[in-house]
Formats: structure tokens, C-alpha cells, sequence
């Protein structure tokens, strides 16, 4: 807001994006090229790494077995999400409030908590090592974070909307179709965003549930890493992929980003 | 509005929502209260032990130490992230193609993979050919990674740089909802920079500033799986935090019960510290309707 000291900002952000950089830079060096010295530029750069990575099986489908569950979560968080919002934006019940402080406790909960009852859960259903699990488990944070956001935007809309449905004799159902969810459809493709990107950061939970069939690239970075010759290089570029749905939600959602991180409460 | 048809109505649409929470998050929350009470063997015969667990884990140094290194790793995160936010927040332009450039930027280390984070940093701290290792070298420091201060420092450097932008961007969202008359007005009244920021954007921002705390305090005090990949909570034990000793507990030694009450009393902190906050952003009265 002030002109003095506007270089601030682009400091930041320089220092912010050279760790970026340097994963990039890492991730197109050959395997022995990082062992020498400091690699500062992309020089005798090489796709290898990401050759290797899309032709190993073990690989792809650990960026697939992510992609599986995060989307399962993100369509079951958004259905059971929408619906709440809406509870919660239009109607004045009772305990509404010890709800809406239930949903930041869940958003606020310590996934090493729930780490050992899910795996218990879990393996009584005979569910560990799939997808479901995964997408289930991720509920705690995805649906209250989705229902936080969907309110915010509800709450826009204004209520005669709703009434003058009534009077013209829509259904909920086919008012919700209808009506409000293309009124809120910014906040539907922001809450599922949202949803979807912090499924696919998170490590604890959907490692230790899985084993083979529906382990996520984490898993296999994490496997790949802790041995004493790990390969440099092609974790970077398993780093690399990990981070492109990241940075084309940041730019798709730059005028929402705000509201996402701080559960529809700010922006 | 408050008809028996209408809260019926409101129950009916958030039934799926609330039943699908109970599932995952009261239920497994009652699966470790009954691991906090009794012990086991073989993991299917449940004995009752009462506060026998609790006993042990408030007796246990440990445990103690874990819970204070989290929350001075906190407290730390707090003191250095929260200034240098605002500070940032405070510069950026109030609008154009730059402010949407620098949010784009900042929010990306948010929206990496933390296992990916872990490695960068990891990679980034190798003697020789890490990034920041060599940037200290040259400015004549030892990155040395066996040494607990700088383990501490590579950790509070790399959360910084995690997620310091969520402390900008919710500044920056709130800063520019401030409308342009009170600037105007600072300005015939020749207020300093710093009466502009103590009477006008301070107060305004005190609403995110407790979402800010809030966000950064809970996410740091949880932090796992950097420190995992960084340090594995090492050297020694100086810096395995609360989460990483209760998932050695619990899934590594299997040891339920102990994991059990250390995850109640890991909770019992976390929600008081939530319902404080809660509290605060309520009677901020500035909240989003409903907050």
C-alpha cells in the first residue's frame, strides 16, 4: 500500500520461487552431474529423469493412485458439502453454532490423532491399501473446509432468491439444480480446488494407509529417498510433477486464493 | 425462521455432511479414548487400566519434552512469520498485474506436496551441493545438520518459506478492503506512515490476524512430516516433535495405550487452544455472518 519499501514484495517473492527454481534445475541434471558441486543453471539439461518417471509403472501409478483417491474425496466431499452450506448459510437452528466450532476442530485436528484409529478402522473393513480409504480418511479436513467455503458464497446470494423459488413452486432438488448452483458456481469450482490440492499435499495419512495397490507418489518419494544411494535427480523431478496441479490452481484461482487458505473467511 | 418445518429441513440437509464426520473424526477420536483406557495384548483383548496410561505419560519426561520443543518450534514460527507477513502484506501494490504476480508466487510453496517440501529441503541442505548449504559456506557459515541450533534453524527457515505467504495473502485480502477515504484522510492530516498503520490498517486487520495465529500455531504444532524427512527427528531427539513421538508410539512400538493417552492430551490442548481463538474471531464481531 505504501511506495517506500515496495521492493519487499519482490524480494519475498524471489526468495520464495529460487528453491522452486532449483528443484527445476536439479530435476533436469543427470544423475552424477549433482554429485560434483553446486548446480546453479539448467545447463546440459536432460529430460531423462521425467523419461524414466512416465515410463515406470511404479511411478505413474503412484501420480495416478493420488489423482484416483483425491477425486473420489473431492466429489464426495462437495456432495455431502453442498447441502450443508446451504443449512448453514439460510437456516437459524439451534447448535448451529457448536457445529460451525465441531467443523474448525476438524479442520484444526492433528492427523497423527487419527492415524492409528484409521488404520484399526480401516483394516476391520479390509480397506487399507485403497483408494476409498484414502478418499474417506481425507474427509476430516476436506468437508469442513468445503462446507466453510460453500457458506461464504451462499450467504452472497441474496435470500429472495430462495423465496421467490417457492412462490414459483421449485423443488429443493430442483432449486438447487436449477437456481443456486449456478449462482454459486465460483464457489463450488473454489471449494473443490481447495479440497482436491490438500488431498494431494497430504503425506501421513494416505502413506500409512496404503502399501502397493493404491500408494501415492508420496509414498514412493519416500521409499525412494531414505535409501543411502537415492537418486537426486529423479526425486526433483518426481518433485516437479507433484508440484504442477499447485501452481495451475495458484493461477487459476489467483483471485480466490485468499478465501481458500483461510477457510472462506477472508476476501 | 424458526418453525419445526424449517429446522427439520436444515437437519435433512446436513445429515450426510454431519454422518459422514462422525466417521471420520468423532469416531476414531473415541477409538483412542478407549485405547487411553485400557491396555491389550495381541491388540483384540481390551483390559481396563483407568488412568494408568495417563499416569505414565504425565510422568514421562519425554512426553514433556516433545510438547515443549512443539510448542517452542510455535512459538518461533509465530514470532517470525506473523511481523514478517504483515511487513510484506503492507508493501504490496494495492492492485494490478504485479499484486496477482506476487500472490501467484507466495501461494505456491502452500500447494507443494509436504513430502515434496521435506526433500527440497533435504536435497537443499547437502554438504557440498545443497543450495542453501553452499549459500551459507560462502557467507563463511557450517551448515551443520548434527548440530540441534542449526536443525532448528533449517526447520524454522524452511516453514517460513512454506507458509509465511498464507500470513500475506490474508493481510493483503483484508488491507485492501480498506477503503481509499481514510487514506485520504491520513494524508490532509499529514499522518506518519506508522499512524496510518497503528490507527487505521492495524485495527482492520485484527480479524485476520487471529485466523493468521490461529492457522499458523496449529499447523506448526502438528507438523510432521518435514521434520520426518529433514532431520527424522534427530540429532538425538532435539527436534521430534509431538506428532512424530506419538506416531513412533502409536505405530511404530504399537504401544496403543501410551499412544492413546498422549493423542487425549494432544487434543485436549489443540481444542482449547481452537475454542480460545473461536472465541476470539466471534466477539471480534467482524467475522463473516455466521462466524
Amino acid at each position: 500500500m505504501n511506495s517506500r519499501f515496495s521492493f519487499i514484495p519482490a524480494v519475498f517473492g524471489l526468495l520464495v520461487m529460487i528453491p522452486i527454481y532449483w528443484l527445476v534445475v536439479i530435476s533436469l541434471q543427470s544423475r552424477g552431474a549433482i554429485t560434483q558441486s553446486l548446480v546453479l543453471l539448467p545447463i546440459d539439461s536432460t529430460l531423462d529423469n521425467f523419461r524414466v518417471i512416465f515410463t515406470d509403472p511404479d511411478w505413474t501409478m503412484g501420480y495416478v493412485n493420488a489423482l484416483i483417491y483425491v477425486t473420489i474425496n473431492v466429489l464426495m466431499s462437495m456432495s455431502v458439502a453442498i447441502p450443508a452450506a446451504y443449512a448453514f448459510s439460510r437456516y437459524k437452528f439451534m447448535a448451529r453454532r457448536v457445529l460451525f466450532f465441531g467443523l474448525l476442530m476438524l479442520r484444526m485436528m492433528v492427523p497423527a490423532i487419527l492415524l492409528v484409529p484409521f488404520v484399526q478402522m480401516f483394516s476391520s473393513l479390509n480397506l487399507i491399501d485403497t483408494h476409498i480409504a484414502v478418499a474417506v480418511a481425507h474427509c476430516f479436513f476436506s468437508v469442513p473446509l468445503a462446507i466453510w467455503i460453500l457458506e461464504g458464497f451462499i450467504s452472497e446470494v441474496p435470500i429472495e432468491m430462495d423465496e421467490s423459488a417457492a412462490i414459483d413452486g421449485y423443488s429443493h432438488f430442483g432449486f438447487f439444480r436449477h437456481l443456486l448452483l449456478p449462482q454459486i458456481a465460483t464457489g463450488i469450482a473454489v471449494a473443490a480446488f481447495f479440497c482436491f490440492m490438500f488431498s494431494w499435499i497430504e503425506f501421513l495419512l494416505s502413506n500409512a494407509l496404503t502399501t502397493i495397490n493404491a500408494k501415492p507418489f508420496g509414498g514412493i518419494m519416500s521409499r525412494a529417498g531414505s535409501v543411502m544411494t537415492a537418486n537426486v535427480p529423479l526425486l526433483a523431478a518426481a518433485g516437479v510433477i507433484g508440484l504442477v496441479p499447485g501452481v495451475l490452481l495458484a493461477i487459476s484461482l489467483r483471485h480466490h486464493l485468499a478465501r481458500g487458505f483461510s477457510m472462506g473467511r477472508v476476501g | 425462521m424458526h418453525s419445526s418445518h424449517q429446522t427439520n429441513a436444515a437437519w435433512l440437509f446436513l445429515t450426510p455432511a454431519l454422518l459422514l464426520l462422525a466417521v471420520v473424526g468423532i469416531l476414531p477420536i473415541c477409538f483412542v479414548i478407549f485405547y487411553s483406557l485400557h491396555d491389550t495384548f495381541g491388540g483384540n483383548v481390551f483390559v481396563w487400566v483407568g488412568s494408568d496410561w495417563f499416569m505414565q505419560v504425565l510422568g514421562s519426561p519425554e512426553f514433556y519434552k516433545a510438547l515443549a520443543r512443539s510448542l517452542l518450534f510455535s512459538a518461533l514460527v509465530l514470532c517470525v512469520q506473523i511481523p514478517v507477513g504483515v511487513m510484506v502484506a503492507l508493501r504490496m501494490p494495492a492492485a494490478g498485474v504485479l499484486a496477482t504476480i506476487y500472490i501467484v508466487l507466495l501461494a505456491i510453496p502452500m500447494l507443494t506436496p509436504t513430502i515434496v517440501v521435506g526433500y527440497l529441503w533435504k536435497v537443499m541442505i547437502q554438504p557440498g551441493t545443497g543450495l542453501l548449504y553452499q549459500s551459507f559456506a560462502s557467507i563463511g557459515f557450517t551448515l551443520d545438520i548434527n548440530n540441534p541450533v542449526w536443525a532448528w534453524a533449517v526447520l524454522l527457515l524452511m516453514d517460513t518459506w512454506h507458509w509465511t505467504g498464507l500470513v500475506v495473502l490474508l493481510c493483503y485480502a483484508r488491507l485492501r478492503a480498506i477503503p481509499d477515504t481514510y487514506y485520504q484522510a491520513a494524508a490532509i492530516d499529514s499522518a506518519s506512515g506508522w499512524a496510518v498503520f497503528r490507527y487505521i490498517q492495524l485495527p482492520r486487520l485484527k480479524l485476520v490476524l487471529a485466523i493468521a495465529v490461529l492457522l499458523r500455531f496449529m499447523d506448526s504444532f502438528t507438523l510432521y512430516t518435514e521434520p520426518y524427512v529433514i532431520t527424522r527427528g534427530g540429532p538425538g531427539v532435539s527436534t521430534t516433535f509431538l506428532s512424530h513421538e506419538l506416531v513412533q508410539t502409536g505405530l511404530i512400538q504399537f504401544d496403543l495405550g501410551q499412544a492413546g493417552a498422549m493423542a487425549v492430551i494432544y487434543f485436549m490442548i489443540v481444542m482449547c487452544v481452537s475454542a480460545a481463538f473461536y472465541w476470539l474471531i466471534v466477539s471480534s464481531g467482524e467475522g463473516r455472518q455466521g462466524l
